[in-house]
């Protein structure tokens, strides 16, 4: 109950009646519930244009960023080069460094590429945040697909590129859907980065947006949270659609 | 493959051209910096005492989870909430649960006769910083918990069914055999926890803003502030450096635990 106390009391209060949000003390449940707040956030407050930013980058995190680690993570799983081991170190490494320590750099490197407060630059440093997770999932996901499947493919007559489309690409479907769920979560709840490079309300996802909002003299909280909630519930369903490989992923398999 | 070399790369290194600019003057302010103390200190205790307390707690809340009963479904989706929830939201949320008119908190703690009185927890850097601690602690919770129950489930029933046979008490067996078992998976999750923990960003600056004055700020929030309110972006750097290298050594440490070049083999 602890864990979603603070969702109730979200919920609660997204129900409240604008005279209700004011009371001393607060009321502990609605006088009147009033639905209609979920629909007037759209007008109340510039929600709509939040939530157009956030699907926006979020969609496209999601779509670059397994263009990129399909074929990586395939490699990855595939061919012993060399430099495989420092590069798998370097992959996990890059996944634990926070974004707000490295937000200086961001905002050099985006600066001079004239990407500050764009779509593109937020975009650029989302997919770069979840490259290394996606493409350690994937590899883990493509390794679990026998080899002999594609040898026999290939015995058969097929490139290795038709091999990679026909058998192995589509054997590996739930792990791509998998990622691309992740990716789209991690994109859609960031925070810290658009909270610095989007400085114009048309761009700022609702993250932002929201942390924002809280900042004025007079809050609407009603519709504040009746925003919020719209924001996580989708989020909620996906997530728990891949809660089970989110442990592995996130633990690099080091549990098993 | 070359670009992702390339992306993974390219932030770390323009944070080291920056530190080679700006010379030693950048870390001579930064230790000169008067709030610098307070905010080391606090980051220890944040970093030590979210990472205890969640662990403490999420290894019964794992149990609790493997555990059959009726409203197992409910208990692991309500943890999940917090989880897949963005934390600025939940950082928001808790914000109003704490304003001190309008809050629900105070109106609970008024109720229950514990104060007299509405307080402004967040007003006060005691309380404002306990207050971080504890959602710092429910948001971290879901995630070692669930690392936790990965690893419960990894480990077989006949094992602690061999124990009790062999005359094993129910809480001897789970110390001698679970336990151990479970540690790596306990590790793991604290390590990891502790990268979080440690980077961890909107909890504090959508709460409090670090405040009142530097109050409640870690070092993360710390470096935010150095660069983007007093855009010193020189002293920030260093201090990004500095927590560049604390989240080093809890790297070493993770690939220590996870011995991870036999996961590569695997």
């Amino acid at each position: 109950m602890l864990f979603i106390f603070p969702y109730i009391t979200m919920l609660l209060t997204a129900l409240k009646p604008k005279s209700d949000i004011t009371d001393i003390p607060p009321t502990y449940l609605p006088k009147s519930y009033v639905w209609s707040n979920f629909i007037k956030v759209f007008q109340e407050l510039p929600f709509g244009m939040y939530i157009r930013s956030t699907v926006i980058i979020s969609l496209a995190t999601m779509i670059i960023g397994i263009i990129v680690a399909v074929p990586a993570g395939y490699y990855v799983a595939r061919n012993n080069f060399r430099l495989r081991t420092p590069f798998l170190l370097l992959v996990l490494i890059t996944q634990m460094f926070s974004p707000t320590s490295l937000l200086i750099g961001i905002y050099r490197e985006l600066s001079a590429l004239h990407l500050i407060n764009t779509y593109q630059g937020l975009i650029l440093i989302n997919v770069s945040f979840n490259l290394a997770f996606s493409v350690w999932i994937l590899s883990s996901f493509f390794k679990t697909i026998p080899v002999e499947i594609e040898e026999a493919a290939a015995i058969d007559g097929a490139s290795r590129f038709q091999t990679f489309r026909k058998i192995s690409l589509p054997l590996a479907v739930p792990g791509i859907v998998t990622t691309a769920i992740f990716t789209f979560i991690a994109a859609w709840n960031e925070y810290v980065v658009a909270y610095t490079l989007a400085s114009s309300p048309t761009k700022q996802p609702f993250s932002v947006g929201l942390s924002l909002l809280t900042g004025y003299y007079e809050v609407k909280w009603n519709y504040l949270f009746a925003g919020s909630l719209i924001a996580i519930i989708p989020i909620i369903i996906l997530f728990t659609s891949i809660e089970k490989y989110l442990v592995s992923g996130l633990t690099a398999g080091s549990v098993k | 493959m070359f670009e992702l070399f390339f992306v993974s790369f390219r932030h770390i290194s323009i944070s080291g051209l920056i530190k080679g600019w700006a010379g030693a003057d950048n870390y001579k302010a930064l230790i000169d910096n008067s709030d610098l103390s307070g905010t080391l200190k606090r980051t220890a205790i944040w970093l030590v005492v979210v990472v205890a307390l969640t662990m403490a707690l999420s290894l019964p809340l794992a149990q609790l989870m493997d555990a059959n009963f009726r409203g197992r479904r409910f208990l692991r989706y309500s943890v999940i909430v917090p989880w897949a929830a963005s934390l600025v939201i939940t950082a928001t949320s808790w914000k109003w649960i704490l304003d001190p008119y309008y809050g629900l908190m105070n109106r609970i703690l008024v109720d229950l006769h514990i104060v007299k009185e509405s307080v402004d927890v967040l007003g006060d850097p005691k309380t404002s910083f306990l207050a971080l601690l504890a959602v710092g602690v429910t948001v971290s919770l879901p995630f070692t918990s669930f690392v936790l129950l990965a690893g419960l489930k990894s480990i077989p029933h006949d094992i602690m069914e061999a124990a009790v046979v062999d005359g094993a008490s129910a809480w001897k067996g789970y110390w001698a055999i679970t336990f151990p078992l479970l540690r790596p998976a306990f590790l793991v999750a604290a390590v990891i926890n502790s990268v979080y923990v440690f980077n961890s960003f909107p909890i504090i600056w959508v709460m409090t803003q670090g405040g009142p004055g530097y109050e409640t700020d870690t070092t993360t929030t710390f470096a935010y502030k150095i660069a983007f309110r007093d855009q010193d972006i020189g002293q920030s750097a260093a201090l990004a450096v500095g927590n560049f290298l604390i989240i080093l050594v809890f790297i070493m440490l993770f690939l220590r635990l996870s011995k991870w070049k036999d996961l590569d083999q695997q």
